[in-house]
């Protein structure tokens, strides 16, 4: 118990008197994520309205699958990607395994479904009017896409905000593809596995808290963008 | 000039046939309502003119061009027409937007778009809410922008489902005065569904009647008024008498009908055995305490069973052998001292019945 407390301690004077080395992590962990995020936002709004405003043989079953893919395992995601990008891999000539370039990738791969399925979801929970409405008023059908993502943006900006959510948190393909290289590849969560298991309690906890206090702020927005 | 024609609409939805074989033909600068009671097909015929959903069946032409089929042609014509739905829905933005958005996907400059909306604003009276949130607003003012949003493109058609059935009356009566400016000053061609008899004939210069999914009498708003051709559109535009019988004779224009063992004489071309409906409107019957001052052809003499007063009119209910219903000022009504049980004369000119064919 005495050790937790003083580690705690610690922690907090880590984080208090702005140790290089938490804020580099905690820098590029907000970066790989928010650079995955804004990837996977600019792929799934366009594709999730296409989607949602098209109607084609097997479109439930895509939107099923989708959703699968919501709980898809990161490691999962982290041994394809690895396996695909590896020197022997078909894309091992680009050399971009344990670089940061990879780690967004893998997040594109990972939450890109989410973000596209919970699009999909917001653009079908607006009364089907609004885009009745629109066309009636003589909306193309790319006029009609922006007026009804208008109309749900705040179902819309949970998506997102819920793919930064899983990107930011998970480990599992940090650890697989990026290698948890100081000052190059390592991230909150790979960190924080890594120094736990050397023994280091108090740079993990530190981590720690940043990453629950950052996953906090990420639910607080969401849930009042969920009220909204 | 024809401006639409719709031909042997039909609309299915699985197992259930809302419209079927609907013919219409709308001219330029008319004014079309079509009446019928819930449910009878209003709304899908409308969606159906606003090219929002395609018939299972049939063709509409625009300016005599057909457009059921071609994608292109559909959306283009769109553009030259609105349509105003039942209950409309506005966007999360203010009046002003809300009105502007037509304009804005036509890609008109914003100067014209400025003018133009204050201008329609100004019409349906919400100009001093420009800026308010329009999911903010009452149902009156929902309705308002509503219209104003669909008059704002100059449409060339204007298309409304039932624009005042859930409004109170002051609401309900500020839409119409839009609507009498829309097609008597604007000379817009506008087709609109009501359930509301009175509205039809306010509005329209042709009434169409649409019951279970048909449109079963096309005319001026006094030849359905007049003159409803079956027993179903009788009912609906108010004739509260409507009275079995079987004609027994003939003399010139008039024939003679048995009703309930009484004799009705009414101006009719039906012949002798022939199985018919006699109409009879409640204004137009006469109460007397006694007959002999009456021209009217027909006085039956009958007692009152059920008064309902309706200020300032009392709905009498007189057995004369089968139950006829008159409508007098509660004025008379009192002069004459009538109470239930006492014995009347009912006098309806053989002009005032109308007479149809019982199937």
């Amino acid at each position: 118990m005495e050790e937790i407390w003083t580690g705690f301690i610690k922690a907090v004077g880590l984080i208090t008197s702005f140790d290089p080395e938490v804020i580099e992590i905690t820098r590029r962990s907000l970066m790989i994520s928010a650079s995955s995020c804004a990837i996977a936002t600019t792929i799934s709004i366009p594709l999730g309205s296409l989607i949602h405003f098209t109607s084609f043989r097997g479109k439930r079953a895509l939107i099923s699958v989708i959703q699968t893919l919501f709980g898809l395992p990161t490691v999962v995601v982290g041994l394809f990607v690895f396996i695909l990008f590896s020197r022997a891999g078909p894309l091992g000539e680009l050399g971009i395994l344990f670089t940061p370039v990879i780690m967004v990738i893998g997040q594109v791969l990972l939450i890109t479904p989410l973000i596209l399925g919970l699009v999909i979801s917001a653009l079908s929970g607006v009364d089907k009017a609004v885009s009745e409405t629109a066309i009636s008023l003589g909306a193309t059908r790319l006029q009609t896409a922006i007026l009804t993502l208008k109309e749900g943006k705040f179902a819309v900006l949970a998506a997102v905000v819920m793919g930064f959510g899983r990107a930011f948190s998970e480990v599992g393909l940090a650890l697989m593809v990026g290698g948890n290289i100081r000052g190059f590849t390592r991230t909150l969560t790979t960190t924080i596995s890594l120094e736990t298991s050397k023994g280091d309690i108090e740079l993990s906890m530190a981590l720690g808290i940043i990453l629950l206090l950052i996953a906090l702020s990420i639910n607080i927005t969401l849930n009042r963008l969920q009220q909204r | 000039m024809i401006l639409v024609e719709a031909k042997n609409l039909t609309q299915r939805f699985g197992e259930n046939t809302i419209l079927t074989d609907v013919n219409l033909k709308v001219s330029r600068k008319e004014a079309f309502v079509i009446i019928g009671p819930t449910g009878a097909g209003k709304t899908t015929l409308l969606r159906i003119l606003d090219l929002l959903d395609r018939p299972s069946a049939g063709s509409i032409a625009f300016s005599g061009i057909d457009i059921t089929s071609s994608k292109r042609l559909r959306q283009s014509t769109r553009r030259r027409i609105s349509f105003v739905q039942q209950k409309p829905i506005v966007f999360h933005m203010n009046v002003y937007d809300n009105v502007a958005c037509g304009l804005r996907w036509r890609g008109v400059k914003e100067t014209i778009i400025r003018e133009k909306v204050m201008s329609v604003l100004e019409l349906v009276a919400m100009h001093e809410y420009k800026d308010r949130n329009a999911k903010t607003l009452s149902g009156g003012e929902t309705q308002r922008v509503a219209v104003a949003r669909a008059l704002v493109t100059d449409p060339e058609m204007i298309l409304l489902d039932e624009p005042t059935a859930n409004l109170d009356p002051i609401s309900a009566s500020k839409i119409e005065e839009v609507l009498t400016h829309v097609i008597t000053e604007k000379k817009t061609t506008m087709i609109m569904a009501t359930h509301d008899m009175s509205q039809g004939q306010r509005l329209a210069d042709r009434i169409g009647v649409m019951i279970a999914g048909r449109m079963l009498q096309v005319g001026s708003p006094r030849e359905i008024f007049i003159s409803p051709q079956t027993r179903e559109i009788a009912e609906f535009v108010g004739v509260e008498n409507i009275l079995p019988g079987i004609v027994t004779g003939r003399d010139g224009n008039l024939a003679n009908i048995e009703v309930e063992k009484q004799n009705i004489e009414a101006i009719s071309a039906y012949h002798e055995g022939e199985r018919v409906y006699v109409l009879v409107r409640p204004e137009d019957i006469t109460l007397s305490l006694s007959g002999e001052s009456s021209s009217a052809r027909n006085n039956l003499v009958g007692r009152i069973v059920k008064m309902v007063s309706v200020e300032p009119l009392v709905r009498i209910e007189v057995d004369c052998g089968f139950h006829l219903l008159a409508l007098i000022t509660n004025r008379s009504s009192e002069e004459m001292g009538l109470t239930i049980g006492k014995k009347v004369y009912c006098s309806i000119k053989a002009s005032a019945i109308s007479i149809i064919k019982r199937w």
